[in-house]
């Protein structure tokens, strides 16, 4: 399982990114893999306000359909047009395929998510409870 | 007759010890015993086949065939070409349902497959459903479309032209919800620009309308599409496909959805159904389409293959986020509409159209030149047209059953205050100008 150590990672199994106060979000290596062939991605609109927890985006895959929340509160200021042709690239680099760009209005609430260790011990528990 | 098949005694005590219940009566016990029915039920006794056969024959011997139909109002009596009861009576599609075990049935996802590429082709939009209940279903698909496309919206405006029945079903689609339905006025007897203006606001998912609207009249939506698109909500028009072949295709007049009943093509009146509803969309709303997509592409071999694509928008994948619990279609149904539209073609489908305006028009200009009736309006029509009697309709109507007419709809059932003394009359391509001319004498005898 390929989990970067220099990314934050969410219950709901989000990746974050952040670079000064831009939050990139993807879906996580293991998440890509328990969807399958993902065939569309419905991201958040630019310019959409979103708190922590919203439903924002929506990702299709041969055999699911399941949301992706926002790991961070903000305003989403970008969203990966690169998904619209081509939403395999989120099987293919999970980690670079972001889905939307977060500018924060509370940096803070990245102290909430999980490190790679964290996020590591928890999907071996989501395993065990299954 | 068996009144039904049963399970044996045994299959039924091994049912029970599976399930760990003593008797049968032991599976309902959840329900308190007050709410059992229990007397015997009013229903006659089991009778031999022939019985059953005969009764039945009486009943069918009632009815009454040889009317000559002048009813519109949403369903008509077109010519159906007999090539499509005896294409669509093969065993092969007679007897099949919607496709769920979908590839091995490629003749049916053909079938669907030509189904839809002939609506885009009458509708200028780019992609089709493989086919929904009726128009008025279509309708609320359409609405319910709108609503998971646009953001922040719910609210629907419709006008107060289209059919009575789509507005009632659209208010049972979107009851319990918070979703908001309101009337575009009408003006003339078609939608008034200015009052959708007023009534446009941020909070609108779509405007739907209809043309022909449900008396007859052709609608002009010219700046309708701009106005709808300035506030980014979607334009829905219905039309009846036949009225494709001569007048402005919902494409061309800028909408975003086409929706309407596929009836008048390939299909009769029944009893008022079965029916099939058609959707076609811009390809942008491609993913948020309701109901089954029958999609082209290759099999192994590299030949060309039909399957259903796009499920994940689908119940079955998207369960509680699915946009529609639509998961069926009307296939046979849909392919009567495929077949006539085969068999008549283009020069066809154009021929048809032009016949229905005329042979309603000159029954028209006879009634409304000779009788003491009136015209609600001049404007365009296509195949049906309102005439107010001064009388009460239901009478007259009566009085020309027993001259052989089924001589129009008594739109009072619909709108009694505005509508108390006015008929709906439909001629299409089928009636002759005898029958039209007996229609005239009839009536002129009757309102004397």
């Amino acid at each position: 399982m390929n989990l970067p150590k220099n990314l934050k990672y969410t219950r709901t199994h989000e990746w974050v990114k952040v670079k000064d106060d831009i939050a990139a979000v993807g879906i996580s290596d293991y998440a890509q893999e328990a969807l399958g062939d993902i065939v569309y991605v419905e991201p958040p609109e630019t310019g959409e306000e979103v708190k922590k927890g919203d439903e924002v985006a929506t990702i299709e895959s041969v055999k699911a359909a399941s949301s992706s929340y926002a790991p961070i509160s903000g305003r989403v200021v970008e969203v990966n047009k690169d998904l619209d042709e081509t939403p395999e690239l989120i099987n293919q680099k999970p980690y670079e395929a972001f889905i939307f760009k977060i500018k924060m209005s509370d940096p803070s609430e990245i102290e909430e998510l999980m490190d790679a260790g964290a996020y590591e011990k928890y999907l071996e528990q989501e395993k065990e409870s299954h | 007759m068996f009144p039904y098949l049963p399970h044996t005694e045994s299959e039924i005590a091994e049912m029970l010890t599976a399930v760990g219940a003593s008797k049968v009566a032991d599976l309902f016990a959840d329900i308190p015993p007050e709410l059992y029915f229990d007397k015997p039920l009013n229903i006659p006794e089991g009778i031999s086949e022939y019985e059953v056969f005969k009764k039945l024959s009486d009943i069918a011997g009632q009815n009454r065939v040889d009317r000559v139909s002048f009813l519109g109002c949403g369903s008509y009596d077109h010519i159906v070409p007999s090539v499509v009861k005896h294409i669509i009576s093969r065993s092969e599609f007679y007897t099949s349902y919607t496709p769920y075990q979908a590839e091995i049935s490629q003749g049916i996802l053909q079938s669907i497959f030509e189904f839809q590429t002939m609506i885009c082709e009458l509708t200028s939009l780019e992609a089709a459903n493989a086919s929904l209940y009726d128009g008025h279903t279509a309708a609320s698909e359409a609405a319910a479309l709108a609503l998971n496309s646009v953001r922040s919206s719910d609210t629907i405006l419709y006008s107060e032209t289209i059919h009575p029945f789509t507005k009632q079903v659209l208010k049972t689609y979107f009851s319990g919800l918070d979703i908001s339905l309101i009337e575009i006025a009408e003006k003339d007897w078609t939608t008034s620009y200015d009052d959708l203006k007023s009534k446009l606001a941020p909070n609108v998912a779509a405007v739907i309308a209809q043309s022909p609207n449900f008396l007859g009249f052709i609608e002009d939506y010219e700046g309708f599409a701009d106005l709808i698109h300035e506030n980014k909500s979607l334009f829905v028009i219905s039309s009846n496909p036949l009225a494709l072949g001569v007048l402005k295709s919902q494409g061309e007049w800028g909408a975003d959805v086409a929706i309407g009943d596929t009836q008048p093509c390939g299909l009769p009146s029944y009893f008022g159904g079965p029916s099939v509803g058609y959707l076609a969309a811009a390809g942008r709303l491609l993913r948020k389409m309701p109901g089954r997509i029958v999609g082209q592409s290759l099999d192994t071999e590299g030949k060309r293959a039909f399957l259903l694509t796009l499920q994940a928008r689908e119940q079955h994948i998207k369960r509680e986020r699915a946009a529609s619990n639509i998961c069926s279609n009307q296939a046979l149904a849909a392919l009567a509409t495929t077949v006539y539209l085969a068999v008549i073609g283009k020069k066809g489908l154009e021929e048809a159209g032009r016949q229905n305006v005329l042979k309603a028009h000159y029954l028209f200009e006879r009634l409304t030149g000779e009788l003491p009736v009136e015209r609600l309006h001049d404007r365009p029509f296509f195949n049906e047209f309102p005439l107010r009697l001064k009388k009460d309709p239901l009478s007259v109507l009566k009085r020309m059953e027993v001259e052989g007419f089924l001589a129009g709809v008594a739109l009072g059932r619909f709108y009694p205050e505005k509508f108390g003394d006015v008929i709906s009359v439909a001629v299409t391509e089928k009636r002759t100008r005898e029958e039209s001319d007996r229609y005239v004498e009839a009536l002129k005898r009757l309102l004397q």
